[in-house]
């Protein structure tokens, strides 16, 4: 095993744990910080598999996607951030409803039709 | 079955299958080949008329400069959504008009310009090492956010559309340098060796100072200029 492969390995392990905070965690806040995680261990395994070159240079057209990807990300990050505070802000719950409660939930969709036609 | 026994077993049965996953991208990594050129070669071939000595400079501003564009436009989008959803709360809670710590506004003295220098150092040390716009821009974006926590209002003067102009001057920049090229013949951001170096200069420069300002408003809801300078008002006014 070579120190890439350890790299990789240690980010295909972060995605995972970024994978299980996205779906198990009710928090959006967690969720939002999953989703870094998942994306950290993307790019640690990018990297990581970039420097698999036989001379000491890695192959730099990953490290540049991963620099554009960290911006993005980044980006990213700040809009769910926004959303948050501002879903936040709206209904004062940093958790989304159960989808049994949007169920039963008729009034709401019939003003939103009513809104369509108008 | 109560509530919360069910909840932990689909826990620990999701578990099991992220733990899959992670095995599954194990092997798939362990049974890569153990080396692999990638690109680098193709790089490398191209790299003395890139205009840059730093390959992952090169590969972001000369061949995949596609990409870092549309990159900027992605932040300059998300800035508008984070813009448009945190109006309404203007940031009231971050604002605050307290004292501020004079200990921490003597570091911010020493601080800050030292980071425009490292800031002008990486963006230069980019076409021959590691280095360039995006690390330039977010230790700029850091001074900002750090003269904003420390209070000190230094966008107070900046009128709306010298904040615009700041906010899309790198896109600008990197858009008409893309086109003008086409003037003489070539294909979009396809640009004359003789003359790349300083048209990536160009570009990284302007991209720097505006990816700065898009993450540093990213960080206060949305906008460069004080909340209470009432943009939002007069906006709504017009």
């Amino acid at each position: 095993m070579t120190i890439a492969t350890l790299y990789a390995i240690c980010g295909v392990v972060l995605f995972g744990i970024g994978f299980y905070g996205v779906v198990i965690c009710r928090h959006l806040l967690r969720k939002l910080i999953s989703l870094n995680l998942m994306g950290s261990g993307t790019f640690l395994v990018l990297v990581a598999l970039a420097h698999r070159t036989p001379g000491g240079q890695p192959d730099p057209v990953p490290h540049a996607m991963v620099l554009t990807g960290l911006v993005v990300s980044v980006s990213a990050t700040a809009l769910g951030l926004a959303l948050l505070r501002r879903f936040h802000g709206e209904t004062q719950q940093t958790e989304l409803p159960p989808l049994t409660a949007e169920r039963k939930d008729p009034p709401q969709a019939a003003e939103r039709k009513e809104m369509d036609v108008a | 079955m109560s509530q919360p026994k069910q909840t932990a077993l689909i826990n620990i049965a999701f578990g099991v299958v992220v733990a899959g996953i992670i095995g599954v991208l194990g092997v798939a990594i362990f049974s890569l080949p153990r080396e692999a050129v990638g690109l680098s070669a193709a790089v490398e071939a191209d790299l003395d008329r890139a205009g840059a000595k730093n390959p992952v400079t090169a590969v972001l501003l000369n061949f995949r400069g596609y990409d870092t564009m549309l990159e900027i436009v992605v932040l300059l989008l998300a800035l508008i959504g984070a813009r448009v959803l945190t109006t309404a709360d203007a940031s009231s809670d971050v604002k605050q008009s307290q004292p501020v710590n004079p200990a921490l506004l003597g570091f911010i003295r020493i601080v800050a310009p030292v980071m425009i220098i490292v800031a002008g150092y990486l963006l230069w040390v980019g076409g021959h090492a590691p280095g360039g716009a995006f690390q330039a821009a977010a230790v700029l974006a850091a001074m900002g956010v750090l003269l904003k926590l420390g209070g000190v209002h230094w966008t107070r003067n900046l009128s709306k559309r010298g904040e615009r102009l700041l906010l899309v001057g790198g896109l600008t920049v990197f858009l008409a340098v893309a086109t003008g090229v086409m003037t003489s013949q070539r294909g979009f951001l396809e640009y004359p060796p003789p003359a790349a170096k300083t048209l990536i200069l160009l570009i990284e420069s302007a991209a720097t100072i505006s990816i700065a300002a898009i993450l540093l408003s990213l960080f206060s809801s949305g906008t460069l200029r004080d909340v209470d300078s009432q943009v939002f008002d007069d906006e709504v006014a017009q």
